[in-house]
């Protein structure tokens, strides 16, 4: 909290305050679409751009070259009463954009870690990112067609999971699905943090 | 990077679009990786860093009062924010209506704090979790859906 700056809009209303939950996993395995089902407004997409200066100077050209890379975050946003907004961040898993992770784990009330049992391993970098981190989170297996059926104790050998780690069965494509996700990743994190789970 | 996707329904209301117009194509230094850089610089006079606050991604932002009107030392991407910053709204929104890249942004919230054009609350940072209040909030709020 920034003491000293004002927090109240021109009409002298606090401002509420924002959380954050993390949706990460490889390619394709519904970060947008999940984001896209819960989200009170059509999901945005921000735009983080990593410049490397310095690389060296072209010896022909002599134009400095600089290597840069971008990552595309799809976002949504949830108004919650008692004055706060909730956004998800559906965050591209792969290791390169690792620049941004620590920018969006950074103070995120936890996180999903969506699974495809096609590509398995694809989750593999965010499962690590987190528990490195020590950022709250669960496993959400979306369920595609045509993707073999798995026990869920079977996914939580094969990604080398914690027992307190949950692991859960989703469509990204459901709200009562994404719902449930959603509730029992904050269960998690509450848990995770030493705090008494809310009664349902 | 992937391209853009068209969410699974329309079901939102049209969002607030910044009125500044498109700059021409030829305009803009296209990097294939990382699109348009010329222009943000220009708008940033090449800074990198905001001069005042961290801006985080979710940090709320709003105008302290109606859009200044252009004598301020402003540029029209400055203006475009104090218009979207009518309602809160966090970096990460700013950055998605303008299409611009997160520092851009960021330099230039710096410029309109610094000038008191803005007010802005930050979230919380990590150390400060374990408020059961948020919790609750959030789970009510997700029910609820
Ligand atoms: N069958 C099925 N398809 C899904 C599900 N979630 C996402 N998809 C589809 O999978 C594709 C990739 O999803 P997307 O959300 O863009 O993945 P992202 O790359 O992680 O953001 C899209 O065509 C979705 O419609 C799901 O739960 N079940
Ligand atoms: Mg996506």
């Amino acid at each position: 909290m920034v003491s000293g700056l004002s927090s109240r809009d021109s009409r002298g209303r606090r401002l509420p305050t924002a959380v954050k939950i993390v949706i990460a996993g490889g390619f394709g395995v519904g970060k947008t679409t999940m984001v896209g089902t819960v989200s009170e407004t059509k999901p945005l997409r921000t735009e983080e751009v990593l410049t490397d200066e310095g690389i060296g100077v072209d010896d022909i050209s002599g134009v400095e070259r600089k290597k840069t890379t971008t990552v595309a975050m799809d976002f949504g946003r949830i108004t919650m009463r008692d004055e706060y907004v909730l956004y998800l961040f559906g965050t591209p898993g792969q290791e390169r954009f690792w620049f941004m992770w620590d920018e969006v784990a950074l103070g995120a009330l936890g996180a999903v870690v969506l699974a495809d049992t096609r590509r398995l391993s694809d989750c593999f970098p965010s499962v690590d990112y987190f528990e490195r981190r020590g950022t709250p989170f669960i496993v959400a297996v979306n369920c595609f067609e045509g993707s073999q059926q798995f026990d869920l104790p079977e996914i939580q050998m094969a990604l080398n999971l914690g027992p307190n780690v949950p692991v859960m069965l989703c469509d990204a494509r459901s709200l009562e699905s994404c719902k449930k996700v959603l509730i029992d990743m904050v269960l998690h994190a509450m848990k995770t943090r030493g705090l008494a789970p809310a009664p349902a | 990077m992937m391209p853009p996707e068209e969410p699974p329904k329309e079901r939102w209301p049209e969002q607030p679009r910044p009125s500044w117009p498109e700059q021409p194509s030829h305009d803009r230094f296209l990097d294939d990786q990382a699109g348009p850089m010329v222009r943000p610089y220009v708008m940033t006079s090449g800074r990198l860093e905001p001069t005042r606050g961290k801006f985080d991604l979710i940090t709320l932002v709003v105008a302290a009062g109606p859009e200044p009107d252009g004598q301020l030392g402003l540029g029209p991407e400055h203006v475009s924010i104090m218009r979207l910053c009518q309602q809160v709204m966090s970096v990460a929104e700013l950055t998605g209506h303008l299409d611009l890249p997160v520092a851009t942004v960021r330099v230039m919230l710096g410029d309109l704090l610094d000038k008191g054009f803005i007010n802005m609350q930050e979230p919380e940072p990590e150390a400060d979790m374990h408020d059961i209040r948020l919790y609750k909030a959030v789970i009510d709020g997700l029910r609820a859906l």
